[in-house]
């Protein structure tokens, strides 16, 4: 639309009669025109080639060889990396703490962000206030408060040990234990993606036209009915939307594991994300990483197209 | 719950005291409280004595504040440097990002070129791929830029993340919307791209450039893996990569200082955040919804 009607202006103006050949003056126009379109989109392109889309070609190519990243020679391996990946425990226990953490963060996010939505959609005073609270986690650094919580989660003297003594609970021993790493990073995981799930669900709400609850009351619903009928099926693009969203930010999630617990122990917390990082930079196997990275990747691309196919365009308001 | 929204005025109805809104304000103090914890903690931990850190049960605030910590946790490592890396890189790759999502989004939306569309689509398809997957291939990259090594260096921080699609897809939304007529006025009037671009476009969304400077300077400021990986020595580390060698998980560590050191991380975003709060949680929604 923009593209059309910038065009007719521009038509209109070349047509003016001046000294210089209509033709000759468009041309000279146009080709100023792409040159700077070029200029303009030309670096961006350039580091996208340079730093996303290459390495995808390189991880391919680099998952069929063997390396340590130093030595001069990358040994061609075949699918033996492949091959590797599939019949190893680790892998596969990689592959498993990666579903249990992301089912877990999108379960335990979506959830407990839909009801302090609908809490904070209530007409109370300071709600404002408790949305900037409530939102603020997910501005933070995930390595800092990893640190913080670190602290919390302390079996000895932590912040959590002590509310757990007020139950009469004894403290497991969390981030040591192979039972509770999982549950620890989890609760984090929750703690920092929860404000913005909270925040686009109020928009959500927000924009649901107050007639369709008043047409439903007058159809004699109760609240939870209305609830039912209602918020749930008009929130249902959204519940899509932050779905996609946190698997996606779940997968990419390393800072809380690699400063919480580095993977273990025993590696109870090691997902792909950190699989892929130990193999290259710790265990110093390019190959076996580039595959474990193309596998995240297909998996994350698989994602990604499930949104654009089912999600596209649902969510619009404003 | 539902049935309170719908009734009553959107703030501060007033209606005297009501059993549903005594719960509501009750459910929304603990919600607060129970997401407040982990600062509230790193602010009383910071001022408590090792002695005070140590003991069971804990103490919620220290008996008198020890302000030291934070002078220990500042020569604890070299945070100077850590400040002026974590700076460095904000600063510069929020202008070069910045700078790319802005051209991106005027060339897409004003200027003429066959196959914009395709283009658009090459950039969005950035957002495809994961920063996680790139790290390996990108540190082989840098590891030779025609016979040089860019590892522990401060391009070699900097540049991978120089693209953007997240903020060019946000900027090109804001600019359609433009009234045009505004601007194939300065068009007629003579006005170069350059010069449109930056007296009229950029003021004209100025909302939606600051609030994606906003979110791109807050994703520089945290970044944690690709600074771990590119750097090799204490010098070049930010703050955030710096901040975690202080956690020493065998060894009894100092959490006085390292919550100290942690504050030194966290305190420059809470204040950003309070400051520009609205804009970030409409920019944030605006991101997410007008998809």
């Amino acid at each position: 639309m923009q593209g059309r009607a910038s065009l007719a202006t521009h038509a209109t103006v070349d047509a003016a009669p001046h000294a210089l050949p209509a033709i000759t003056r468009r041309r000279a126009f146009w080709r100023t025109e792409w040159f700077l379109f070029v200029l303009f989109v030309a670096p961006n392109l350039f580091f996208f080639s340079v730093f996303s889309f290459w390495p995808i070609i390189y991880s391919a190519w680099l998952s069929f060889h063997r390396w340590d990243l130093i030595a001069p020679v990358k040994q061609y391996v075949g699918i033996e990396n492949y091959r590797y990946l599939l019949y190893d425990d680790v892998f596969h226990k990689v592959l498993l703490n990666t579903l249990t953490y992301t089912i877990g963060a999108v379960g335990g996010t979506l959830l407990l962000g839909l009801l302090l939505a609908l809490l904070l959609n209530q007409p109370l005073r300071w709600r404002d206030g408790a949305r900037a609270v409530i939102f603020a986690p997910s501005l933070l650094s995930g390595a800092a408060i990893s640190v913080v919580w670190i602290y919390m989660f302390d079996p000895r003297f932590g912040v959590i040990a002590r509310l757990l003594s007020f139950a009469h609970l004894s403290s497991p021993t969390w981030l040591t234990d192979p039972d509770w790493a999982m549950p620890a990073v989890l609760i984090v995981s929750i703690w920092k993606d929860l404000g913005f799930a909270t925040v686009i669900f109020l928009a959500g709400l927000q924009a649901i036209p107050r007639d369709l609850y008043e047409a439903a009351k007058i159809d004699g619903a109760g609240a939870w009915w209305r609830f039912r009928s209602v918020t749930i099926p008009m929130l249902s693009p959204i519940v899509f939307f932050l779905g996609v969203t946190t698997i996606l930010n779940t997968f990419q999630s390393f800072d809380i594991i690699q400063v919480m617990t580095k993977g273990g122990p025993v590696d109870a917390t090691n997902t792909l994300i950190y699989y892929v990082y130990q193999e290259g930079f710790v265990a110093f196997n390019a190959g076996r990483s580039s595959a474990a990275s193309l596998v995240l990747f297909a998996i994350m691309l698989g994602v990604t197209l499930l949104q654009v196919r089912y999600g596209e365009r649902k969510v619009h308001y404003g | 719950m539902v049935e309170v929204s719908v009734l009553a005025a959107p703030r501060g109805a007033g209606r005297g005291i009501s059993w549903p809104r005594v719960a509501g304000y009750a459910a929304m103090a603990l919600a607060v409280i129970v997401v407040g914890m982990p600062l509230f903690w790193m602010l009383s931990g910071s001022l408590k004595t090792t002695q005070e850190v140590f003991s069971f049960p804990p103490a919620w605030l220290p008996a008198s504040p020890r302000w030291s910590n934070y002078a220990d946790a500042w020569q604890a490592a070299p945070f100077g440097r850590f400040y002026v890396n974590s700076l460095i890189i904000m600063i510069a790759g929020t202008a070069i990002k910045m700078a790319n999502a802005i051209c991106t989004a005027y060339a897409l939306v004003f200027l003429r070129f066959p196959g914009k569309n395709l283009i658009f689509l090459v950039i969005l398809a950035g957002l495809m791929v994961p920063e996680q997957v790139t790290i390996l291939p990108n540190y082989v990259t840098l590891s030779d830029v025609f016979g040089q090594s860019w590892i522990n260096t401060y391009q070699g921080i900097i540049l991978p993340g120089a693209a953007i699609a997240f903020g060019t897809f946000l900027l090109r939304q804001t600019f359609r919307g433009l009234p045009r007529e505004v601007i194939e006025a300065a068009k007629l009037d003579g006005c170069n791209h350059l010069r449109l671009l930056w007296d009229m476009v950029i003021p004209m969304s100025r909302a939606s450039v600051v609030t994606v400077t906003l979110l791109v300077a807050v994703s520089k400021w945290n970044e944690y893996l690709w600074p771990l990986v590119i750097t090799t020595t204490e010098q070049m580390r930010p703050l955030t990569v710096g901040l975690t060698y202080l956690v020493n998980r065998e060894s009894n560590t100092q959490w006085g200082q390292v919550m100290a050191a942690t504050v030194f991380v966290i305190v420059p975003l809470l204040i950003v955040f309070a400051f520009a709060q609205k804009l970030v949680i409409e920019g944030v929604t605006a991101g997410a919804t007008k998809g």
